[in-house]
């Protein structure tokens, strides 16, 4: 790694987003920084999961930039994105239900060693079971390798996501509402997961419930009405009398 | 219940299921080999093999990839009328036009899937099967290759050479294992395939696109070589019919040819390795044994059908696959 890497990682100029009629997103500008966690919050229809499919790659912006490492990929397709280094999980969970827990990593690390030989055996592509047991145990579920993904408890499978965007080996991870329909034992859990992996790499984290990223978060951005809000510290955005009016004068949900 | 005790026990009832999965391609090619000898009719086991080798190919996009084209039709009749016509007009020997038919199709395949493969769902079957339509002008106005509405006739090969021996491609028998041999390489091909890091890059796709694209995998291109080597087994397929019946009828570009295909691996069992062989051998049983004493056989197929569909939506195959996993 070269010590002058820049420390922005991801930039969006003036993004703008619209369905129809509908301004999802109005002209936003941000920098994310390298090595932190970045938490994006905001109420119900804030744009939140408009802006992070930008970031991730599912669609394009309307209007404006969106910059990785320096490099242009408005429009760069959807499977080109893992192999830049931007990995992502759904917000609803997205894994491969009849494969086993096992081989749902292992595909996804296949991705960058093998995607169009039609003629060796799979199991002559050296490591990759290994390395995808190894993911599961830092994901917990080393005991869970030979069952289908289909019957795993749903923590587990959002655990088992986590370990799938991992096999991309990022240098960005982007987590959609992570928690979403978590008992608060399996948020517990999930929390504690992000926050070991955020030591070696970039996280941004999409989240509805903002007490629960405040603890673990660098950096929060605030969306309100698909513009941005406010952004700093936890702290800062904390004293924000904008957030308090339209954010935490509101019962948290 | 706990894992402990629930672990060892499925692992050791599920082995030789296991063990016969891992040798899929030395059953499948045993029971090919000993199938005539249960069958009263070699030339109907002949056709068996063939269509058994059509609904293969049909398989790898509908059963693994989990694309229903209604257009394979097209990729089966310019695999045989590029065979006839190799035979027919240029006098090429029997391999060269297989190997030629098996290209013609390919070809084919990448057309139509290039067109197509953007489409999803109905859409994708309803292009499909446009296109397959547009082929099947193609040929039918094509006369003087093809022969038109009377097909084309006069492919006539009555010794298969090979290493210097010379076999005798009237007798009903060696003709049977000429075939098989062929199906039998496709079976390996096909079984290679499967087991291939792209098979799992296949299998990923069908299970969820939007996750396969997030982990890198261009799903576009996935599906359409997928296609296009499903292309290449019904491609193989039609040659070797061609062969088989001396001539290629027009009507191996008809869309029944296409629907017959999708009945054929329901029948037996999508996605399975060798279900759609049972179904199309089950479907050309029904289909011979009904003509016998009426003349309706297709409302007899047409209900057994609706009833496997109803009942075993996993088809013959994959029902039996089903009962014996614990």
């Amino acid at each position: 790694m070269s010590v002058s890497e820049p420390s922005v990682i991801l930039r969006t100029t003036e993004v703008s987003k619209s369905f129809g009629k509908f301004l999802a997103l109005n002209n936003i500008t941000a920098e994310f920084e390298r090595g932190v966690i970045t938490s994006i919050i905001g109420p119900n229809g804030a744009g939140k999961s408009t802006y992070f499919n930008l970031l991730s790659g599912a669609f394009a912006p309307s209007r404006g930039r969106v910059e990785f490492e320096g490099r242009d990929v408005t429009h760069l397709p959807q499977h080109r994105f893992a192999h830049l280094g931007i990995a992502k999980s759904f917000q609803i969970t997205n894994i491969f239900p009849q494969l086993t827990v096992r081989e749902n990593v292992r595909v996804g690390l296949q991705a960058f060693v093998s995607r169009y030989d039609i003629w060796r055996p799979r199991a002559s592509l050296p490591g990759l079971v290994e390395r995808a047991d190894a993911l599961l145990a830092m994901v917990g579920l080393q005991d869970r390798r030979e069952r289908r993904a289909c019957d795993l408890a749903h923590g587990e499978q959002r655990a088992l996501e986590i370990g799938m965007a991992l096999a991309a080996n990022p240098k960005l991870l982007l987590l959609d509402e992570p928690t979403a329909g978590m008992s608060p034992e399996e948020t517990r859990v999930m929390m504690d997961l992000i926050v070991k992996l955020a030591g070696e790499r970039t996280v941004i984290l999409v989240e509805h419930k903002m007490k629960l990223v405040m603890g673990i978060s660098q950096r929060v951005m605030v969306l309100h009405h698909g513009e941005l809000l406010a952004q700093g510290t936890p702290a800062e955005v904390r004293q924000n009398e904008q957030v308090k009016r339209v954010y935490l004068g509101q019962r948290e949900h | 219940m706990s894992e402990i005790t629930m672990a060892p026990s499925s692992t050791a009832s599920t082995s030789w299921l296991d063990l016969a999965r891992r040798h899929r391609v030395l059953l499948a090619s045993g029971f090919v080999l000993v199938f005539p000898l249960v069958m009263p009719f070699t030339a109907l086991a002949v056709n068996i093999l063939i269509y058994g080798l059509y609904a293969l190919g049909f398989n790898l996009l509908f059963g693994y990839l989990g694309l229903l084209s209604f257009g394979h039709a097209a990729l089966f009749g310019t695999g045989a009328y590029v065979c006839g016509i190799a035979i027919v007009h240029f006098g090429l020997p029997w391999y060269a036009a297989i190997v030629l038919g098996v290209l013609g199709a390919l070809a084919m395949a990448a057309l139509i899937g290039g067109l197509a493969i953007r489409t999803r769902g109905i859409y994708f079957a309803m292009v499909t099967m446009a296109l397959a339509q547009c082929a099947y002008y193609l040929f039918y106005q094509a006369v003087g290759w093809t022969g038109g509405e009377n097909g084309l006739r006069g492919i006539n090969v009555r010794n298969i050479n090979l290493f210097g021996l010379t076999f005798d491609f009237i007798n009903p028998l060696t003709r049977y294992y000429v075939v098989a041999a062929c199906v039998i390489a496709a079976f390996f091909m096909l079984s290679r395939i499967l087991a291939s890091p792209f098979g799992a890059v296949i299998e990923a796709v069908r299970e969820n696109e939007a996750r396969a694209r997030a982990s890198g995998y261009n799903v576009v291109a996935t599906r359409l070589i997928t296609f296009i080597l499903s292309g290449g087994f019904c491609g193989l397929a039609g040659a070797l019919a061609a062969l088989h019946l001396s001539i290629v009828p027009i009507e191996i570009l008809h869309y029944e040819t296409s629907g017959m295909v999708v009945m054929m691996s329901l029948l037996g069992g999508m996605g399975t390795f060798f279900g759609p062989f049972v179904g199309a051998g089950v479907f050309l049983l029904l289909e011979n044994l009904v003509s016998l004493w009426t003349v309706h056989w297709q409302l007899v197929v047409g209900a057994v059908f609706v009833a496997c569909v109803l009942f075993f939506p996993a088809g013959i195959w994959g029902t039996l696959l089903n009962r014996m996993k614990p």
